[in-house]
């Protein structure tokens, strides 16, 4: 009972923690927030290590094997899609780089 | 405690804030790139803490660990290779796709933590009822996620799929899902029940997206952002592993307050989406296309807008989804070049839902190398109209609309872009089709508004066009 109670505490005060922080966020990040979010619930990959180490017949070993195949996508691809994004944040940009676009047209 | 269990503390508390820092530094441009990385070194950090901790606590079955490798190859490939080749206006089915994921592994790891144990006794209900929890909203969310990528997509119609007794249908599995769900946490241990129930959970997921809108479908992205999260926090409890439970109670904060910002944005309450789905109809979207002040409309060329624009000292572009869903953001991008290169101020006044997801018109004005300053919210934006010579609205309608500042309509007191206190306003749209509100738009008939009907991308490809032949001669 201790033990749900430390971690009944913690999931409240992360969720706390969360508002605060994502507030801040201003819009224009929105999109690039909700993809990096979406990067950390791939944390859920230790999740299908913690399966692994407990399975031992060919139900576990089932389960093992979606739980990792659907969490590393989830974890690998979050992370490799919010960087390209975030890169045309924070590529410099000089009043060159804006005359472009000739590739269009 | 042990000297390793102290260490394995300390690293899963490490990563823990390794996540809160790096979401902190999201909120600039500048930082946000960092952030993310950050993030990723938790990751790395909460992942081989876990390995190296199954395996010297539990050691296992060298066939669990094969299959866990080969699952995250399979996995990897697949994510990183979407993550790379994904167009920018597809980022949102992507998203929605990474949610799927991501909930039905929340889902798979819960399901094994109530099968693999050998025992038929009892599970702890500290253990029962987040796995139940867990297993019922991982599917939801899995099942529910995929068709909103669909709808999103356009694999399915983004149109409100109903059927006849649908709301008969969705009570009743929902009760067999709470009914075998309950039964799975009182009754001894028994895999049938908790089969019954996952069967049931993705059944409710199908059943509770697809008669949603597409308009609504990022709203529900994000909404079921925020269930993954949970999902994902539920595993933690399940299996007491913190790392998951912080990382999860982060996402569902995130989720959490973009779902409502958007709907808030849209002028609609979360319940009324969700709802609207469940068989009471979007009664507004279709109704009231009535075309009485048609005449009022001044209709413009090509040649006309451009003259227009070339001649202004500050330009305001209004993207819309419009913009977004024509894929025009790289025309956009080359007309306002062409004027600023002439020597206009041209900048660009966002509205926090334009695009299809929160800040996705700011990811692909990035895409199409529109400086981070020229991008205004809607409160700079606001301010920068009252000094404006001509506002481009392309694409946009409810955004812009009026009708917004007076009660009474659908849209009131949506928070709007004002568009019509520019001195003179250009609307390039494909026709007088109202938009998601369903009702008109008095800033088309404005005096001062002149309509350029056609398609974003290839509108804009005329006027610039048009520019360059005024510019040139």
């Amino acid at each position: 009972m201790q033990a749900l109670f430390g971690n009944l505490a913690i999931f409240v005060l992360a969720l706390l923690v969360g508002v605060e922080v994502i507030g801040k966020i201003p819009s224009t990040l929105h999109t690039p927030m909700m993809s990096g979010a979406n990067a950390i619930h791939g944390v859920v990959v230790a999740g299908a290590v913690v399966t692994a180490s407990l399975a031992n017949s060919p139900v576990g070993y089932v389960l093992t094997f979606i739980a990792g195949a659907l969490a590393a996508a989830n974890v690998f691809g979050g992370y490799v899609v919010t960087d390209r994004i975030l890169k045309m944040f924070t590529k410099p940009k000089g009043p060159a780089a804006v005359a472009t676009g000739k590739d269009e047209s | 405690m042990t000297g390793f269990e102290f260490a394995v503390g300390l690293l899963y508390l490490a990563s823990a804030s390794l996540f809160v820092v790096g979401l902190h530094q999201m909120r600039a441009p500048s930082t946000a790139r960092t952030g993310n990385l950050i993030s990723a070194g938790g990751m790395v950090i909460a992942v081989l803490t876990t390995v190296v901790y199954s395996l010297v606590a539990a050691g296992g079955d060298w066939i669990a660990w094969v299959a866990l490798a080969a699952g995250s190859i399979v996995g990897a490939v697949f994510g990183v290779s979407q993550a790379r080749t994904i167009r920018m206006t597809a980022i949102p089915q992507l998203v929605s796709v990474f949610n799927a994921v991501g909930g039905g592994a929340a889902a798979a790891v819960a399901f094994a933590a109530f099968v693999l144990p050998t025992t038929n006794a009892r599970l702890e209900l500290t253990v029962s009822i987040p796995v139940t929890l867990d297993v019922l909203i991982g599917s939801v969310t899995f099942s529910g996620s995929l068709i909103a990528a669909a709808k999103l997509q356009g694999i399915i119609s983004g149109k409100p799929v109903t059927f006849r007794g649908a709301a008969v249908v969705n009570v009743i599995v929902a009760l067999i899902a709470i009914a075998s769900g309950v039964a799975a946490i009182v009754l001894p241990r028994n895999t049938a029940l908790l089969v019954v129930m996952l069967v049931a959970s993705l059944a409710l997921g199908v059943l509770m997206v697809l008669p949603i809108g597409g308009a609504d479908a990022p709203v529900v992205v994000s909404l079921l952002n925020a269930f993954t999260g949970l999902a994902v926090a539920m595993a933690g409890f399940a299996i007491d592993n913190q790392a998951l439970i912080i990382a999860g109670a982060l996402v569902g904060a995130a989720g959490t307050i973009l779902t409502l910002q958007m709907a808030a944005a849209m002028n609609r309450s979360v319940l009324s989406i969700i709802l609207g789905g469940f068989g009471t109809g979007d009664a507004e979207v279709g109704a009231g296309s009535d075309d009485d002040d048609l005449s009022q409309i001044r209709s413009l060329s090509s040649d006309d807008v451009a003259i227009q624009l070339a001649y202004a000292r500050h330009v305001l572009i209004v993207p819309g989804y419009g913009l977004a869903a024509a894929q025009a953001q790289h025309e956009v991008a080359a007309l306002a070049a062409l004027l600023i290169a002439h020597g206009v101020d041209v900048k660009y006044a966002i509205h926090p839902v334009a695009g299809r997801m929160p800040g996705h018109m700011n990811v692909l004005l990035a895409e199409s190398n529109v400086p981070y300053e020229q991008m205004l919210q809607l409160d700079d934006a606001n301010a920068a109209f009252d000094n404006c010579d001509v506002a481009l609205v392309i694409g946009a309608n409810d955004v812009c609309n009026p009708d917004a500042r007076t009660p009474g309509n659908v849209v009131s007191g949506m928070p709007i872009l004002d568009a019509d206190h520019a001195k003179a306003v250009v609307v390039i749209k494909r026709s007088m089709r109202p938009g998601y509100a369903g009702i008109n738009n008095p800033l088309f008939t404005n005096p001062k508004t002149g309509m350029f009907f056609a398609d974003a991308k290839k509108g804009l490809a005329d006027i610039t066009a048009s520019v360059k032949e005024y510019v040139s001669a």
